[in-house]
């Protein structure tokens, strides 16, 4: 029925399973677009934030997916800056995740505010010595970057094509691709640092405090760096997913062993940074602050040692030794392994630097107190997921994303 | 008219806390001078709006050793270094601001867009987020303070040490002809309220203002003063275990407090 519209010389399901699946995601989808109206409607009683916790479980879903969205700006820095040519092979998908996870990004913000019809205050009345203000812009910047990355894309399908001018259009963007990937890769730098720098310059709270350079604490480097490092990591494991479901090779093996090096080295790299950031907060900047290590670790049901030791050891270092060596990366299995893990770890440090320090109690007669999401929270950060895996059947059954799977793929007539 | 400049304030508390008996009367006068909105059941502590709170300490040892303080905690105003307060600097919205002109740390509420960046930066939990929009019972809404908008779902609120009183003591004394404020003339209503006499009020900067010296007392201190919030409102206790509840003491850190430059 919509051959018309699937590139040429690709296989896909037929439309009646292609409808069945995206209208099963689609009741997702819907779940938590009821969930976001009444967060809009009835304001945000509906959550279980409170008092102590003004940033939770959105605010932690936002860090996530921007951290796990930098495999776009990381791998088109790779690609076009570096010239690692073979990138191009997985530079669209890289693209498409990016897009939905700053678009889902950009979403949840605009939930979770408490007037969402102020949000242009942020740009209006923009504060410069505030951490969020450069999110804010950098972010909004970035998504039309991406919005600009994704349009070829679109325009490439069989039908639109055959428009002389979105041909035309398509071409000429592609050409300039490259500027346009210095522009992103730019503007991650700063608003992947400027969400470390969020937690970073809280000099209330010692658990977020870190020293820096200027006006940048340590953070902002390591939510760059993280991001950079785990994020083409998550594209990996996307990639590997969606062949799973596809039960299609996508990406040649050696496309997807290439990012997964550069992924590896910069977790390495990334998590010597953690280890010597930690110690030296744990060293010098918590106790100034009137606090031990143990302090932020103790007396509570949730947040314990274990945590340091998931996410810089097991989330960190393990995947970064998978994936730096060569067996590591070439068996499927470990390569997959690690960029779970990779993508955990990120994660878990995103969580932590926002729900922990929300946790730790700081004048001394404060107590801990712990937070669970209400469905409402869940739904509403379910909702994205639910829009990235629509997004991502849609253009995959429509769009040429993966140039190598005619290739890999052929069809015998 | 002689014109001439005000000097610049620093408006502040303290607060003798072997005076305060936990009563709750600055409590109750804050929220009825300030419209502070309440719910209908207020046992979440957690999400219910007090400019003011009073918190319990106890020195958790047992009877006969067994001592109780009570310790009213509005917002600090704090000053950080320059004006940069926790909370002030990270306002993406500028909707909180230091004055330097009275050390009052503002909140515009119909400029907040309730991100919740300040409430995180604050490490007093003096900020409040409206849940909900204000709900008053019948017939109240005509006993609000006429002089203090009430505020809607969606912003945060705090202590603003009744800066509509220090607004109208202004317009009064330049009506008069004056420029500077005496002392009585700008009190805040916790500072009035208070049966027991233990909140004083009033610029820090100033010789003729009873705060002026009672934050030298040997026995006075501040709030999480080695993290650099720099806050303006002093606690006095001769009790020791108060006067260190008020920080986090290591050891080795105990006496000098090591305390930070900041931003
Ligand atoms: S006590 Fe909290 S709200 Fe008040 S000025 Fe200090 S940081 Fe800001
Ligand atoms: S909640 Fe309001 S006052 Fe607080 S940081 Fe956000 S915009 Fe500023």
């Amino acid at each position: 029925m919509d051959s018309a519209l699937i590139p040429k010389g690709v296989r896909r399901c037929s439309i009646g399973q292609f409808a069945l699946f995206v209208g099963v995601v689609g009741v997702v989808l819907l779940w938590g677009v009821f969930a976001m109206l009444l967060c809009w409607i009835k304001g945000l009683n509906q959550t279980n934030m409170n008092d102590y916790y003004g940033f939770a479980l959105w605010i932690w879903a936002d860090l996530a997916v921007i951290a796990l969205g930098g495999g776009a700006f990381f791998t088109g820095f790779l690609r076009y800056i570096i010239g690692k040519d073979e990138l191009k092979n997985i530079i669209n998908y890289a693209v498409l995740i990016g897009f939905i996870c700053y678009s889902s990004a950009l979403l949840i913000l605009a939930i979770d505010i408490g007037q969402p019809l102020r949000g242009w205050f942020i740009f209006w009345h923009a504060n410069v010595h505030s951490m969020l203000t450069e999110v804010a812009f950098c972010l909004s910047c970035y998504f039309g970057v991406l919005t600009i990355e994704y349009l070829p894309l679109i325009l490439e399908n069989r039908q639109l094509d055959k428009v002389p001018f979105f041909h035309n259009l398509s071409h000429n963007l592609h050409e300039v691709m490259a500027v346009f990937a210095a522009t992103g890769a730019f503007l991650s730098f700063f608003h992947q640092g400027s969400l470390g720098g969020v937690a970073g310059v809280l000099f209330g709270r010692p658990f977020a405090y870190r020293e820096g350079i200027f006006i940048w604490p340590w953070t902002f480097f390591l939510f760059t760096w993280s991001a950079a490092a785990c994020g083409p990591c998550f594209t990996i494991m996307i990639t590997r997913l969606t062949e799973k479901i596809t039960r299609k090779t996508l990406v040649k093996q050696n496309v997807v062993e290439l990012l997964a090096k550069i992924s590896g080295w910069m977790l390495l790299t990334y998590t010597i940074a953690k280890i010597i950031d930690t110690w030296y907060w744990a060293a010098v900047s918590a106790p100034a602050g009137g606090f031990w290590l143990m302090d932020f670790y103790s007396n509570n049901p949730l947040y314990g040692p274990w945590i340091l030791i998931t996410e810089v050891l097991i989330c960190g270092a393990l995947p970064a030794c998978i994936l730096i060596t060569k067996s590591g990366r070439k068996n499927p299995f470990t390569l997959m392994i690690a960029a779970v893990l990779a993508v955990i770890g990120v994660s878990l440090n995103r969580w932590v630097m926002v729900l922990q320090v929300m946790a730790v109690p700081v004048m001394s007669f404060d107590k801990w107190v712990m937070y669970s999401p209400s469905w409402q929270e869940v739904a509403t950060t379910i909702l994205p997921v639910a829009y990235g895996v629509i997004l991502i059947a849609i253009s995959h059954r429509y769009l040429p994303i993966f140039p190598q799977e005619r290739e890999l793929n052929p069809i015998e007539n | 008219m002689k014109k001439e400049h005000s000097k610049a304030k620093k408006y502040g508390m303290v607060i003798d806390l072997d005076k305060c008996t936990g009563c709750g009367a600055c409590m109750v006068a804050c929220m009825a001078e300030n419209n502070v909105p309440f719910k209908k059941d207020e046992s979440n502590k957690l999400d219910s709006i007090t400019w003011l709170r009073v918190f319990k300490l106890t020195n958790g040892k047992s009877f006969p050793d067994a001592d109780t303080c009570y310790l009213p905690r509005p917002c600090m105003h704090c000053e950080g270094e320059h004006g940069h307060a926790p909370c002030v600097s990270v306002c993406p919205a500028t909707a909180t601001d230091y004055s330097h002109e009275t050390g009052i740390v503002s909140q515009i509420y119909t400029r907040c867009f309730g991100c919740r960046y300040c409430m995180a930066a604050c490490p007093y939990h003096a900020r409040y987020f409206n849940w909900w929009d204000p709900v008053w019972p019948e017939g109240m809404e005509k006993l609000l303070n006429p002089n203090v908008s009430v505020r809607m779902r969606g912003v945060v609120e705090k202590c603003s040490f009744c800066f509509h009183r220090y607004q109208a003591a202004k317009e009064k004394a330049y009506y008069e002809g004056r420029q500077e404020l005496e002392e009585d003339e700008y009190q805040t209503a916790c500072t009035q309220a208070c049966p027991a006499g233990a909140i004083t009020f009033g610029d820090l900067n100033n010789p003729k203002h009873a705060v002026y010296e009672l934050k030298k007392d040997k026995n006075a201190f501040r709030l999480l003063e080695r993290l650099g919030t720099n806050p303006k409102v002093y606690y006095i206790s001769t009790r020791k275990w108060v006067r260190q509840a008020g920080d986090n003491y290591l050891e080795g850190y105990e006496t000098e407090g090591k305390v930070k430059k900041h931003r």
